[in-house]
């Protein structure tokens, strides 16, 4: 029988440290008709934390959405560690080393919560063990028989990203990690983050909650109507807060 | 002699043994809808057709081959696995993205091609295919006569059903599997490639229904329209279990061989309208089937 998942080659994935990790040029995306992205441009260097801000519709989701190849259509150039991957089948992508974690959690309710721990294939040696992500999540531990989808919200969260760091995946593509936890899960999250950032991962935050994701990140994206309208790096943050809140409208 | 609701032991568990029969063909059959209907969202009307090839095959097989009984029980499901690949590869992804009744059109409009060709080269009168030596004669039970090749049937069709269950619910290959039938683009970006596990699918599917076929070819006439007769029973069965569910699909094939069974013994008038009496209470009281999830 064909494999269903099939091993990625060795050479696929070429390491090249303090180098473009996620390169990004003139992205269009669609679906169907509506045209969401008008030309995003953005990189990001291996081991960045970086967050893609704007209000909501102005495309940072389906930025994500549009590396990970779940849009309609795509056109310009999104190159993954060196890689081309527009013209790339979608399951192919997340073997050049990605993690993905869609707003909606994308938890399964016909898995419990270990076989949706332990679904994604491996993509790359040098994920977590399963051992390490419960020391990291003792909830999921304690509740590995559960249905997925009895967890709490903030349990959903914790499986959506956990099971993505037993991949071996070494970019991180998190979409609304926070939305609607409460904040003692938010202050957990953010740990989780920076141990992650502390092992070398690379991170691509959308985040509306810009308190929780300020501190974390090295460089911020503003997006607006589908483009890239501001990059702010950490450093420059203080002096354009205020500019920042007029932009996000917040 | 012993009653039983007077009815003589021997005719109640011999109708009792035909409607387990029944009910095994309708769990495999239904069983191999459910599997493709969870994933593809087809209601695959060429169902009937696939079984019946299961069938034809065995008996060309012998006839032109020289391929016996057990070789054909392996190579006919293989035979008409690969050949629903195929559909599923050149025609059914092409539709894919229409609304799922295009793929119910497509496939029933597949299983009137299959059926007619054969017509026109057999006839709809049937043909004989002999039960294998190994398996013919029976067991005097005392209060009944078992033929051994239904005890076969019973076993290998329960066998398999089982087998089916297992790696569905208990291997990582189902954990895809009932992934993908929740949120297929999710599963792409975790790099599962899932148009290959949908071609896997609709094949091992339709393996289902032409296993049956080769275990009926002994029992019926083996003919054209074996498929087509006994599928309208089976979508019945697939509604009571509840649509795209697994274990309702075993447990209720073989419930509805039972009662079928047991009322050819009381009022065998109602014996071919007595499932889709059940159908219709079980729409009114669970909608979405004995199995079925709530939507």
């Amino acid at each position: 029988m064909t494999q269903v998942v099939e091993q990625p080659a060795r050479s696929e994935y070429r390491e090249h440290d303090g180098a473009e990790m996620l390169r990004i040029r003139n992205l269009h995306a669609f679906y169907g008709e509506s045209h969401i992205l008008h030309g995003v441009d953005l990189e990001v260097r291996r081991g960045e934390l970086v967050t893609l801000l704007g209000r909501n519709g102005a495309g940072r989701s389906t930025t994500l959405k549009a590396i990970m190849s779940m849009v309609g259509r795509r056109t310009g150039s999104i190159m993954i560690n060196g890689t081309e991957t527009i013209g790339m089948r979608a399951h192919r992508i997340p073997r050049l080393g990605i993690g993905y974690c869609p707003e909606e959690r994308g938890i399964f309710a016909s898995l419990d919560v270990e076989e949706n721990l332990l679904l994604p294939p491996t993509v790359r040696s040098g994920g977590m063990s399963i051992d390490e992500i419960y020391e990291m999540f003792p909830n999921l531990y304690e509740r590995r028989r559960s249905q997925g989808t009895r967890l709490s919200g903030g349990e959903q969260q914790m499986l959506a990203m956990a099971r993505i760091l037993r991949t071996g995946a070494r970019m991180l593509l998190l979409d609304e990690i926070t939305e609607g936890l409460a904040p003692v899960i938010v202050q957990k999250l953010g740990e989780v983050l920076v141990k992650l950032r502390d092992r070398g991962m690379t991170i691509v935050l959308v985040e509306q909650n810009f308190r929780f994701a300020a501190p974390l990140a090295d460089r911020h994206y503003v997006m607006e109507h589908g483009r890239i309208i501001e990059e702010i790096s950490a450093a420059e943050l203080p002096s354009r807060r205020e500019h920042l809140n007029a932009l996000l409208g917040v | 002699m012993t009653m039983i609701f007077g009815v003589p032991l021997a005719v109640f568990t011999g109708q009792l043994l035909l409607g387990l029969i029944n009910g095994a063909f309708y769990a495999l059959l239904s069983l191999g809808l459910a599997v493709i209907f969870g994933l593809l969202k087809i209601v695959n009307f060429a169902h009937g057709a696939m079984y019946m090839l299961g069938a034809f095959a065995t008996l060309l097989g012998m006839r032109y081959l020289g391929i016996n009984y057990w070789a054909a029980l392996l190579l006919a499901p293989l035979a008409v696995g690969l050949a629903g690949m195929l559909i599923e590869r050149l025609l059914l992804r092409r539709i894919g993205h229409l609304d799922h009744l295009y793929g119910l059109l497509l496939t029933f409009g597949l299983a009137l091609i299959f059926e007619g060709t054969l017509v026109n080269f057999f006839g709809v009168s049937g043909a004989r295919y002999p039960t294998p030596e190994s398996l013919a004669g029976g067991y005097q039970l005392g209060f009944m006569f078992l033929p051994k090749y239904r005890a076969w049937v019973l076993l290998a069709a329960i066998g398999v059903c089982l087998f089916t269950w297992y790696m569905i619910e208990r291997t990582r290959l189902g954990a895809y599997l009932r992934a993908g039938t929740e949120n297929p683009a999710l599963m792409q970006a975790f790099g599962v490639n899932v148009p290959l596990l949908v071609t896997l699918t609709y094949g091992f599917g339709v393996a289902l229904a032409a296993f049956a076929g080769v275990l009926a070819a002994p029992l019926y006439p083996v003919s054209p329209t074996m498929g087509s007769n006994l599928l309208i029973v089976v979508f019945a069965v697939v509604v009571i279990g509840g649509m795209g569910s697994i274990l309702g699909a075993i447990v209720t094939g073989l419930a509805m061989g039972l009662i079928e069974g047991l009322t050819k013994v009381y009022y065998p008038e109602a014996a071919n309208t007595v499932i889709f009496l059940v159908m219709i209470l079980v729409l009114l009281i669970r909608p979405t089937g004995l199995f079925g999830k709530e939507a």
